[in-house]
C-alpha cells in the first residue's frame, strides 16, 4: 500500500457542515429550577407576598404609625375600631349640692330623673323617695329586662339622690332603681331608665392632651376630636395598631430566629454524627432520642422558670434559648439520615476518587444536596415556633408584660372577649395569617425543592 | 419480637430516668426558695421544714432519695397545698385529663380518617375543596382562639334558645366534655385529614387496587377492604405523637373551659413554684408519653405484619 499521495492537507480537520444537537437554552441550576417551579405555584407566591407584607408591617409600620405602644389613652379605653371620638368642651367638674337643687321629677313610677345631661364627668339622678324606704341602684351596659338580671348593685341608699362618677364611658347605660322592703329584700317596685352619656372634656384637660393649643381659643360646647386609633385600644387604653406592630416584632423574631438557630444546630450535630458514623453516631443519636422524649411544652415552661425573668426584662431570650435546647434533635435526625444516604451515592465516591478532600466533598456535594430538605423543615418550624410563643404567652409563661406579643395580646383580649372582641380578634387574626402563610410557603418549597416528596401534599 | 419490645421498654425506662434527672437538676437551678414565703418565720421552723422535705441534705443525697422515691412511685408532698400528696393530685385530676384526651383522640381519629377518605374520593371536586379549606383553617388558628370562639358561640347558642343547651364550662356530665374534646382534637383532626388524604391518593394508584377493580369487586368493597385498611397505616403511626400533643394541648382547653384536669394544676403549680408538684407531673407526663409511643408501636405491629418481619 502506498501512502505517498497523502499531503499534509489531508490531516486538516473537516469543517463541520451539520450543526448537531445544541443546548439552545442556558442550563438551569438546581436553585434556578426550584425558583421557576415556585413561581408557577400561585399559592406559594401569594404566601410569599403575605410574609413580605407582615415583615413590612412590623418593621416599616412603626415608622409610619409613630404611636408609642405603651402610652395609655385614658379617654378611650377598650374602644373598638371606628368608634366615635368626638368630645365636647365643658366646664370643669363642680361638686353637686343636691339638697339645694329643685328638680321637677319625671312622671314615671318612682320619679327617677336625671338632674342634668349625663356626661362622662358625672351622672346625677334624683327620685321621689317614700319615707324611711331604702333603695338599691344598679347600672348595666345591657337592658336588664332583656337579660333578666340586674347584676351587681352600684349602691344601697336611704336618700333620694345619687351621683355616679365611677368609670363613665361615652355610650348608653341602664340605671335601675329597686325599692327594698323593711327586711332589706328587693320588692317588685323597680324602674329602669336609659341614660345616654356624652363624652366631655374640660378646657384644661384638652390643652394638656394637645387637642387645642391655648385656653384662649377654646369655646365651651365646642366639638373636638380625640386621638385616632384605627384598630381601637386595649383594656388599658393603649393603641392596638401600634401594639400589633411591636408585638409582631416579638412574635416574628421568635418565629423566625428560633427555627434558624435550632435547625443550624441540628444540621451541625446531625452531619457530624452522620459523617463520623459508627459508635459515635450511635451515642450521639441516643442522646438526641432522649431530648426528643422530653415533653416539649412542660420543659419549655420549666426552662422559663429556671432562667427566670428579672424586672424590666422581656423574657424573649430565655424563650429562644429554651426552644433551641429542646428542638434541635428533629432536624439533626433528618440531616443525619440524609448524610448517611448521600455518603453512599455514586457522585460522592466519584468526587473522592478524583481527589476531593473531606471538606470539599461535604461542602460541595453533601450539604447542598440536603439544603432543600433543611429549608423545607425550617419553613415548617416557623408556624410551630409562633404557636409555641403564642401558647406560652397565653398561659402567662411567655414574654413578660408590658412587652407586647401577639400571644400575650390574645391572653389579655380573651378576658373581655364578650364585650370587646376586637382585642382578641386582631392578634388572633395576625397569628393565623402568619401561620397560614408559612404553611403554604412550606408546601410550595417542598414541591419545588424535593423531588421525592413532590405531589404527596 | 419480644426481645425487640424488651429493648424498647428498657430504653423507655432510661428515657424516664433522663427526664427525671433533667427535671430534678433543672428545678434545683431555679432561683428562689420554696420556703421563701411566709412559712418559715423563724430559723427553727425553717430547719424543721427543711428536714421535713429533705432539703437539709446535700444535693447528691437529695437526688438519690428522689430517684428512690420515684422508683417506688412516690412523688412527695405538695409544697403549697398542705398535706396533699402529689400522687393524690395526679390520681384525682389525671383521669379527667385522660378522659378528655381519649375523647379528643377519638374525635380526631374518626374525623381525620373520614374527612381524609372523603377528600381523596372527591379529589378536586367541591367536597375536597371545602374540607381542605377547613383543614388549613384548623391548622392555622391557634387552639386558644378556637376554644374562645367556641365558648363564645356556646354562650350565644344558650342565649338564643333561652336554655342551657350545652354547659359553657366545668366538668361532670358527658355534655360538659363534648365541646372541649372537639376543640382539643381539632388541630390533630386537621393534620390527620391531610395525612389520610395523601395516603389514600397513594393507595388508589397501586397495583392491588387495579387488580381488585379488574376482578370486578364492587367499589364499596374496594374502598372498605383495600383502600381504607391500607391507607390508615400512616395515621396509626402518628397517633403516638398526636397523643403527646393532645395531652399537653389540654392546658389551654382546661383553662378556657374551667376543667379541673392535671394540666390546669401543672400551670398553677408553676405559678406558685410548687416544686414537688412540678417535678411529679413532669415525670408522670414524660413516662406516660414514652409508654404511649411504645404502645402505639406494639399496636402497629398487629395492624401491619410487615413491621414485625422487619424488626
Amino acid at each position: 500500500m502506498s501512502t505517498s499521495h497523502l499531503t499534509p492537507a489531508d490531516f486538516q480537520p473537516l469543517q463541520s457542515s451539520v450543526s448537531g444537537q445544541q443546548i439552545s437554552r442556558p442550563s438551569l441550576s438546581y436553585w434556578a429550577d426550584a425558583w421557576r417551579r415556585l413561581q408557577d405555584n400561585p399559592r406559594a407566591m401569594a404566601s410569599m407576598g403575605l410574609i413580605a407584607f407582615l415583615l413590612a408591617f412590623v418593621s416599616v409600620g412603626p415608622y409610619l404609625w409613630q404611636v408609642d405602644p405603651s402610652v395609655q389613652d385614658l379617654d378611650q379605653i377598650g374602644i373598638g375600631p371606628g368608634a366615635d371620638r368626638s368630645v365636647t368642651l365643658a366646664p370643669p367638674f363642680q361638686p353637686w349640692l343636691p339638697e339645694q337643687q329643685s328638680t321637677i321629677l319625671a312622671d314615671n313610677a318612682m320619679g327617677l330623673t336625671l338632674t342634668m345631661p349625663a356626661t362622662t364627668q358625672a351622672v346625677r339622678l334624683m327620685w321621689a323617695r317614700a319615707d324611711g324606704v331604702r333603695y338599691r341602684l344598679y347600672r348595666n351596659l345591657f337592658d336588664p329586662s332583656d337579660t333578666g338580671s340586674f347584676g351587681l348593685p352600684l349602691a344601697e341608699l336611704d336618700r333620694s339622690y345619687f351621683e355616679d362618677r365611677l368609670d363613665l364611658q361615652a355610650g348608653t347605660y341602664f340605671y335601675s332603681l329597686v325599692m327594698l322592703d323593711a327586711n332589706g329584700a328587693e320588692t317588685a317596685t323597680a324602674i329602669t331608665r336609659t341614660v345616654n352619656v356624652t363624652r366631655v372634656i374640660s378646657v384644661a384637660e384638652a390643652v394638656e392632651r394637645g387637642l387645642i393649643k391655648t385656653e384662649a381659643e377654646a369655646q365651651l360646647g365646642q366639638e373636638l376630636r380625640l386621638a385616632w386609633h384605627p384598630l381601637g385600644t386595649d383594656y388599658l387604653g393603649r393603641d392596638m395598631l401600634a401594639r400589633l406592630m411591636y408585638g409582631g416584632q416579638v412574635s416574628l423574631f421568635i418565629g423566625i430566629f428560633a427555627p434558624l438557630a435550632f435547625v443550624l444546630l441540628g444540621v451541625i450535630y446531625g452531619s457530624v454524627a452522620g459523617f463520623l458514623g459508627g459508635a459515635t453516631d450511635q451515642a450521639m443519636m441516643r442522646f438526641a432520642d432522649f431530648v426528643v422524649a422530653l415533653p416539649f411544652l412542660l420543659f419549655m415552661i420549666l426552662f422559663k422558670v429556671i432562667f427566670g425573668i428579672g424586672p424590666g426584662e422581656s423574657g424573649i431570650w430565655p424563650m429562644l434559648v429554651a426552644m433551641i435546647i429542646l428542638l434541635w434533635p428533629a432536624p439533626a435526625r433528618l440531616v443525619r439520615g440524609q448524610i448517611l444516604q448521600i455518603r453512599e451515592e455514586g457522585y460522592v465516591s466519584a468526587s473522592r476518587l478524583l481527589g476531593g478532600t473531606t471538606s470539599y466533598v461535604v461542602g460541595r456535594h453533601m450539604l447542598p444536596n440536603t439544603l432543600g430538605v433543611i429549608l423545607v423543615t425550617m419553613t415548617f418550624q416557623v408556624p410551630s415556633a409562633i404557636f409555641t410563643e403564642a401558647f406560652l404567652s397565653f398561659i402567662g409563661m411567655g414574654v413578660a408584660p408590658p412587652t407586647p406579643s401577639w400571644g400575650a395580646m390574645c391572653n389579655e383580649g380573651i378576658k373581655s372577649m364578650l364585650t370587646r372582641p376586637h382585642e382578641l380578634m386582631f392578634p388572633a387574626l395576625l397569628i393565623s395569617i402568619t401561620v397560614l402563610a408559612f404553611n403554604l410557603l412550606g408546601d410550595g418549597l417542598r414541591d419545588a425543592l424535593d423531588a421525592r416528596m413532590r405531589g404527596t401534599e | 419480637m419480644l426481645k425487640y419490645f424488651a429493648k424498647r421498654i428498657f430504653l423507655g425506662l432510661v428515657t424516664i430516668w433522663f427526664i427525671a434527672s433533667a427535671t430534678f437538676f433543672g428545678m434545683h437551678a431555679v432561683p428562689g426558695d420554696p420556703l421563701a414565703g411566709d412559712k418559715a418565720m423563724t430559723a427553727q421552723i425553717r430547719a424543721n421544714l427543711e428536714a421535713k422535705y429533705g432539703l437539709d441534705q446535700p444535693l447528691g443525697t437529695q437526688y438519690l432519695i428522689y430517684l428512690g422515691n420515684i422508683a417506688q412511685g412516690d412523688f412527695g408532698i405538695s409544697f403549697t397545698q398542705e398535706n396533699r400528696r402529689v400522687n393524690d393530685i395526679i390520681r384525682e385530676h389525671f383521669p379527667i385529663s385522660a378522659t378528655l384526651g381519649i375523647l379528643a383522640i377519638v374525635f380526631a381519629g374518626l374525623g381525620g380518617v373520614l374527612w381524609g377518605a372523603l377528600t381523596a374520593l372527591y379529589r378536586n371536586r367541591w367536597p375536597d375543596v371545602v374540607i381542605m379549606f377547613l383543614v388549613i383553617l384548623g391548622i392555622s388558628v391557634p387552639s386558644f382562639v378556637v376554644a374562645a370562639i367556641s365558648q363564645w358561640s356556646l354562650v350565644g347558642l344558650n342565649l338564643a334558645t333561652g336554655t342551657a343547651v350545652l354547659p359553657i364550662g366545668g366538668w361532670g356530665t358527658v355534655w360538659h366534655m363534648l365541646v372541649p374534646a372537639l376543640v382539643l382534637g381539632l388541630s390533630t383532626m386537621a393534620y390527620l385529614t391531610r395525612l389520610m388524604r395523601s395516603s389514600m391518593l397513594e393507595v388508589v394508584s397501586t397495583d392491588y387496587i387495579r387488580t381488585a377493580k379488574a376482578k370486578g369487586l364492587p367499589a364499596t368493597q374496594i374502598f372498605s377492604r383495600h383502600q381504607l385498611r391500607n391507607a390508615i397505616l400512616p395515621v396509626v403511626t402518628v397517633l403516638g405523637p398526636a397523643i403527646a400533643g393532645i395531652t399537653t394541648g389540654g392546658f389551654v382547653v382546661e383553662i378556657v373551659f374551667a376543667i379541673p384536669g392535671l394540666g390546669r394544676y401543672f400551670v398553677q403549680a408553676i405559678q406558685q413554684l410548687d416544686y414537688t408538684v412540678i417535678m411529679g407531673t413532669t415525670v408522670f407526663y414524660g413516662a406516660f408519653l414514652v409508654f404511649m409511643v411504645i404502645l402505639v408501636d406494639l399496636v402497629y405491629g398487629f395492624i401491619d405484619p410487615r413491621v414485625r418481619v422487619e424488626k
